[in-house]
């Protein structure tokens, strides 16, 4: 630490050795701060914190065939896990069937394969979707995904007005950094607005969209990155859903957020607060939001990611522990914590179980959610909140002073500034001003030889091709037809193309037949190249 | 010296190769960066196109095995088998030596130091030494 030149925040924010009143003092606290549960939520949205119900404790999971998975997510709930999240194979997040030349390598491996409702019903036998949220990392894809979801609801017997989960259904960050777009950005946003519709009208406790920073952050950005460019994303999705004609308060509160927290203690709770501040503004100031609720900036986060490291694995579950707290200090709604074993493979029901445990001994043993925003009216914590939300806003500004995020996005802008950072980073560490331990100090020589991973079964792949064979077999192959023409129809009109999805997926035509079809009605989006 | 650094398969994290593909940039060569999603085919067509002198592969969904091997097969059956393969991303140890069996020069795991990168690329690119 003392060989230290410069004392900065990973975001280049200052760091004194001290602060006081001079920095922080509370003269403006009612308007600018607030009690938690109070505009402009600075302090959390909600009034009792983390008393009422913990946050939700939602490991990203996901393998093989759905049954497999089903499996795992019945182990995770019989442990204590609150929420499921599912992890859903490439082929599935880009619309491909498993049997698709262009699947071949990857069934299964990232997370489970979906091609069919009859997949996504295997994947929640004995579980009721009307008593347990589910979210979705799926982008591209998502409309198809919240389809199967609402049928398997209905098959349940579930009143849709009840259940509640959340598609990440959030396209921009994937052309910049994630990569699993599909269709230009005027399709793709089209389809967003449509889930944004059709979960207001139907689905109104399910979170249309979880607008996602966590990949630019993974992606190289620096925390002020991540949090000016998820907001602008939300600013995006919220003027095309009132260019729509949806009245505000009719659908911002099934927006949420997704982030990551990364390891710098104070930088990442500051971030999560001067996110609140800011968003509430946005929210009733410049889109007239009434409603409290749609002030209310609701989010769920990883901890672990770029900053779990392959050298001395185990330190990784130290890592991931100081995020986890560093969360509830910031007022997270859901999170899941990575395991250790994440730099190589998917976890091991064994890693996956201590990575819960972390939460567990956060939540149970600490007492450190027993208080809200325990930091607040801390001179540095609130010091570094409005730094924090000085430079988002800022940044915020400079992007829409060039037109906003689609435009930055389609010349490749964003994706310049995160790899400029990705590089920049890259060298601290290697000329040794950044610290990582194991990685650039206190090594040890082959650590990582024993491990025991996780191994994806290869029979699974064949298993799951031939039941989406069997599907493409036995269903009623002129409904499937009658199915697609419908959704085909649709895309050349304004309506709303959920409707249509649903009948498709519950005439089982394929994902990737509804993709395909999209796809030639689309097109696809062409990435700018940047290095 | 000409560097083809690629992302075979669906993967889409992409950060790895863009650091690597500006190190090497930075160090002097040329780098052609194919972006996302490419297929083993198109992969060797781009290494035949651009005369590289070596090629890398960025693979981080576990699929780098099987993509490997096919790349390989690519390249020799395009005439370019010559060219040496290297490999990074999220690779479990014990995939080192399968892949090194394929045929790939070297392989570099999450966490290599990027000079490490840079110097092997820089040796292989100019014909040697091999292991």
């Amino acid at each position: 630490m003392n060989e230290k030149r410069e004392f900065t925040t990973p975001s280049g924010i200052p760091r004194k050795v001290f602060y006081g009143p001079a920095d922080w003092n509370g003269s403006r606290y009612g308007e600018h701060v607030s009690d938690p549960g109070v505009f402009p939520f600075t302090r959390g949205v909600k009034h009792e914190g983390y008393r009422r119900k913990l946050w939700t404790m939602r490991q990203y999971s996901g393998f093989g065939t759905a049954q497999e998975s089903n499996a795992r997510y019945r182990y995770l709930l019989e442990q204590g896990q609150t929420g499921l999240s599912v992890a859903l194979d490439l082929p599935t997040q880009l619309g491909y069937d498993s049997d698709d030349p262009r699947a071949e390598e990857e069934v299964g491996r990232v997370g489970v394969a979906i091609d069919t409702l009859e997949d996504m019903e295997r994947l929640f036998t004995g579980i009721r979707l009307d008593e347990i949220t589910t979210s979705f990392t799926i982008n591209a894809t998502a409309a198809v995904l919240l389809a199967m979801y609402v049928s398997v609801a209905k098959r349940q017997g579930a009143d849709l007005r009840r259940i509640s989960g959340t598609i990440q259904n959030d396209i921009l960050k994937e052309y910049v950094s994630r990569g699993t777009w599909i269709y230009p950005v005027e399709a793709s946003l089209r389809l967003i607005v449509d889930t944004i519709e059709y979960c207001a009208n139907e689905v109104p406790r399910f979170n249309a969209i979880s607008v996602a920073g966590a990949h630019f952050r993974d992606a190289g950005a620096t925390a002020v990155q991540e949090l000016a460019f998820t907001l602008l994303d939300g600013v995006t999705y919220v003027e095309r859903c009132l260019a729509r004609g949806l009245p505000i308060d009719s659908f911002a509160s099934n927006i949420s957020f997704f982030f990551y927290t990364h390891s710098d203690f104070f930088e990442e709770i500051a971030k999560y607060r001067a996110a609140r501040r800011i968003w509430a503004n946005v929210m009733r100031e410049r889109f007239s939001a009434q409603d409290p609720r749609s002030w209310a900036f609701r989010f769920g986060l990883v901890c672990g990611g770029s900053t779990l490291q392959a050298e001395q694995p185990i330190n990784n579950a130290i890592r991931v522990a100081y995020e986890a707290m560093a969360s509830i200090f910031g007022g997270a709604s859901s999170i899941f914590t990575a395991a250790w074993d994440e730099p190589f493979a998917i976890p091991t029901q064994q890693s996956a179980e201590l990575a819960l445990r972390t939460q567990q001994i956060l939540a149970f043993e600490t007492g450190s959610a027993e208080v809200a925003d325990p930091l607040g009216g801390s001179y540095y914590v609130e010091s570094l909140t409005d730094a924090t939300e000085r430079e988002v806003l800022a940044l915020m500004e400079e992007v829409e002073a060039q037109g906003g995020m689609v435009p930055c996005i389609e010349r490749g802008y964003i994706q310049q500034l995160i790899s400029d950072e990705a590089y920049q980073r890259q060298r601290r560490l290697e000329s040794g001003e950044e610290i990582i331990v194991g990685v650039n100090r206190f090594r040890t020589e082959d650590a990582t030889r024993k491990l025991e991973l996780f191994q994806v079964d290869d029979s699974s792949v064949h298993r799951q091709i031939e039941s989406l064979r069997a599907v493409r077999q036995r269903r009623d192959e002129a409904r499937a037809k009658r199915a697609l023409e419908a959704l085909l129809t649709a895309t050349g009109s304004e309506e709303n193309l959920m409707p249509p999805l649903i009948e498709a997926v519950e005439s089982l035509c394929t994902l990737g037949e509804i993709c395909n079809l999209l796809r030639g009605v689309f097109g696809e989006f062409r990435e700018p190249i940047v290095i | 010296m000409r560097i083809v650094i690629a992302k075979p398969g669906l993967d889409g994290h992409d950060r790895g190769a863009k650091v690597i593909a500006r190190a090497l940039a930075d160090s002097g060569a040329e780098v052609i960066y194919t972006g996302l999603r490419q297929t083993p085919e198109q992969i060797a067509a781009t290494v035949v196109q651009e005369d590289a002198d070596v090629v890398g592969l960025s693979m981080l969904s576990g699929a780098h095995v099987s993509l490997s091997r096919k790349l390989i097969a690519c390249l020799h059956a395009q005439g370019a088998g010559e060219v040496p393969v290297l490999v990074g991303g999220a690779i479990p140890p014990a995939d080192v030596e399968t892949l090194r069996a394929l045929g790939v020069s070297d392989v570099f795991p999450t966490g290599s130091p990027l000079s490490e990168v840079v110097a092997a690329f820089m040796r292989y690119g100019r014909g040697g030494p091999q292991r």
